[in-house]
């Protein structure tokens, strides 16, 4: 088998004007998409870009996105709305950034792939991994766009609620960290079922949650004939948000051990 | 007979320069697929891989590629049904139209053989230019279905080999310590597979004359020197912490890391073994009639082992004048591919190439090593792969075969009007 490197020198050695063609935006785009105008190594061409590191690093960001709730209802709880703000457009950039990378795990995952785990299952779990961050921005933006102060009786369980919540999707982010680890023992063994139970830690975090969204609805409807209606409305939308993401990152680690079933 | 008498010397040496060129070919080109897997896995330097693949496809070429040499030369066509004359001049077209080809798929990107061009080019000239019944077509056979058969069977070892090493060393508790126990074992096995297949079948053009149980026993020696070399080096591999904190499995690589510079060895020596054919073969076929003086072509002259050294000598010069450029950017795409996962398809692809050498078998060694990859891929080990490129190769197939019967016989027409 021939290389095609000879022919790579002639073009871009002797053929200077061809030469500009591999700096040319719209081929470096057609390249990035996996679209060859010229010919590669059959051999080298045999490997595609495994979506395994890609996958970590997006929901990566998207946990970075998640974990910001800390930080932001710390500065909702003392009113500090240019804290709120800055916070706040911190998870809107990171989210962002989680949604190019999704682009891109997408893009490079055309059907003639062929991989260790189905295609389906694993865009599946990309999106999952990608709504963590859409529903923190939510919560930030709202709570932002409404200025909603917090009760002070409402507080304490509400930092500890959020508190759990991060810990769900934390706990999602170290199961998805053992992804190359499954890769390297081949998705089954040992590895596999240490991810098990991680994803078991992450369904008892997740069942926390479920009871401290109960108590703080609990509260808030103690509080809420004192309080402005509008502003109960979305308090209780918030708190319903905040669960959400704790079922999101929940369904991270689900979607991932479906990964593992043969 | 007066072609031979009067243009002997000319045609000689013309058959020497096309058969130096296409060794240099294979150099320049193939080489590059049977190294890549090694440098892309970061289990050796360019420079380093260079060196194995100039020492080891030399040494594959010169002492273990006499059986498929002797394929080509005589296995394909029926001496004894064509001229002396339009054997040489059948020859020479055989390896002008595979040369040709090849320049072109490789401008194409196509993922063409060298086995298959030549195979097709030989085959072309004697069907066509001299006579259905000049093919051996009872040696056809094998050789077309060893095509199919060396990447399936390569692609089952290396399933296996990786099936074994998750067994033995990975999914285990303490995988390191594993890999330093077994990891000589497989070290063991490349260099006694190698050296048995090599050994067992004739290293009789350099004077060496062994029976049986003479090689076999010689491998198992040549198997335990690998391994004592592979546990000196292993020695020097410690866990990484750092490393394994970040991927768990960093330290465990690094062993399989070593293990591979032995089974990068043992691909540069099969591929040489088997592909140094393509290019001398139809020299050797040449040679055979001009130094018998045009006479006793039915006859089996001895393989001149000149011939085979001409032949490791254009590889190492294509290498170092062209293919460590290549190397290096085959090496750059393929980096999603672990040592543990590369040593297990090299190994694999080197046990069934050489196999194949041993018993005259011209095959591929890429769609071997393809075969390989895909096995691994099979048992849930890489990443992603790209399963257009089989379709491609299976195209390649379909096409090479009459592109390079057509284009010998092209050739043979041209040269028969010139000479004759």
């Amino acid at each position: 088998m021939v290389g095609i490197n000879a022919y790579y020198e002639i073009v871009t050695v002797r053929l200077p004007a061809l030469a500009s063609l591999r700096t040319d935006p719209y081929t470096c785009r057609l390249l990035n998409a996996g679209v060859h105008p010229m010919p590669v190594n059959p051999f080298a061409s045999l490997f595609g870009r495994s979506p395994i590191g890609p996958m970590q690093k997006h929901f990566a960001k998207a946990h970075e996105c998640a974990a910001n709730l800390v930080p932001f209802f710390e500065a909702v709880m003392v009113e500090d709305w240019a804290k709120v703000e800055q916070v706040q457009q911190e998870m809107a950039s990171l989210e962002h950034e989680a949604d190019k990378l999704k682009k891109s795990v997408r893009l490079h995952l055309p059907k003639s792939l062929f991989l260790p785990v189905p295609r389906s299952d694993l865009l599946e779990l990309l999106s999952v991994q990608d709504k963590v961050a859409n529903r923190a921005k939510d919560i930030a933006g709202l709570m932002l766009g409404r200025e909603m102060a917090i009760p002070q009786a409402l507080q304490p369980l509400m930092r500890a609620f959020v508190q759990r919540t991060v810990d769900a999707s934390t706990q999602a982010l170290k199961a998805m960290n053992e992804l190359d680890e499954l890769l390297e023992t081949g998705f089954g063994g040992r590895e596999a079922a240490l991810v098990e139970s991680m994803v078991m830690e992450l369904e008892q975090i997740e069942r926390d949650t479920d009871k401290m969204q109960i108590e703080v609805r609990r509260a808030l409807f103690k509080l809420e004939k004192d309080l402005p209606p509008v502003d109960v409305m979305f308090l209780y939308k918030i708190i319903e948000w905040i669960g959400d993401v704790a079922d999101r990152a929940e369904r991270v680690g689900n979607r991932l051990e479906q990964l593992l079933a043969r | 007979m007066s072609l031979i008498a009067d243009y002997g010397l000319v045609l000689l040496l013309l058959a020497c320069l096309f058969g130096f060129f296409m060794a240099w070919g294979v150099g320049a080109n193939d080489v590059a697929n049977a190294m890549g897997t090694s440098v892309g896995s970061r289990a050796l330097t360019i420079k380093q891989a260079i060196l194995i693949a100039m020492v080891f496809e030399f040494a594959g070429a010169y002492l273990a590629g006499g059986q498929v040499t002797e394929t080509i030369k005589s296995g394909i066509v029926d001496a004894s049904m064509i001229t002396p004359d339009l054997m040489v001049l059948g020859m020479m077209s055989a390896l002008l139209a595979a040369g040709t080809w090849l320049l072109v798929a490789s401008t194409k990107g196509w993922p063409v053989s060298t086995t298959h061009s030549i195979v097709g080019a030989v085959i072309g000239f004697a069907a066509v230019g001299v006579s259905m019944d000049a093919v051996h077509w009872g040696g056809v056979g094998p050789i077309v279905a060893s095509w199919v058969v060396s990447p399936v069977l390569s692609g089952i070892v290396a399933f296996g080999l990786f099936v074994s090493v998750q067994k033995l060393i990975i999914d285990t508790d303490n995988p390191f310590q594993n890999a330093k126990r077994f990891v000589p074992l497989y070290m063991f096995a490349t260099g006694f597979m190698v050296s048995v297949m090599t050994l067992t079948k004739g290293l009789k053009h350099i004077g060496l004359n062994l029976s049986s149980s003479e090689g076999f026993f010689l491998s198992l020696g040549v198997g335990a020197l690998v391994m004592l070399l592979g546990i000196v080096l292993l020695s020097r591999i410690k866990i990484d912490v750092e490393a394994d904190k970040d991927f768990h499995y960093a330290s465990v690589e690094k062993v399989f890391a070593v293990l591979m510079i032995f089974t990068a060895c043992a691909m540069a020596f099969a591929h040489g073994s088997n592909d140094v054919a393509n290019a001398v073969g139809p020299l050797a076929a040449i040679v055979g009639v001009i130094q018998s003086g045009g006479e006793a072509v039915g006859a089996k002259a001895a393989l001149p082992a000149w011939v085979l050294l001409l032949g490791a000598v254009g590889i190492v010069i294509g290498l170092a004048t062209y293919g460590y450029k290549v190397i290096a950017t085959i090496g750059k795409e393929i980096t999603e591919l672990t040592p543990s996962r590369g040593f297990a398809a090299e190994l694999a692809t080197a046990t069934t190439v050489v196999g194949a050498s041993a018993i005259g078998l011209p095959v591929s060694t890429t769609h071997t090593l393809v075969g390989a990859v895909l096995g691994v891929g099979l048992a849930r080990g890489i990443g992603a792969l790209n399963l257009g490129v089989i379709g491609k190769i299976f195209m390649s197939w379909l096409i090479t075969l009459p592109v390079g019967a057509a284009l010998s016989i092209f050739f043979f027409y041209i040269l028969r009007g010139v000479f004759l």
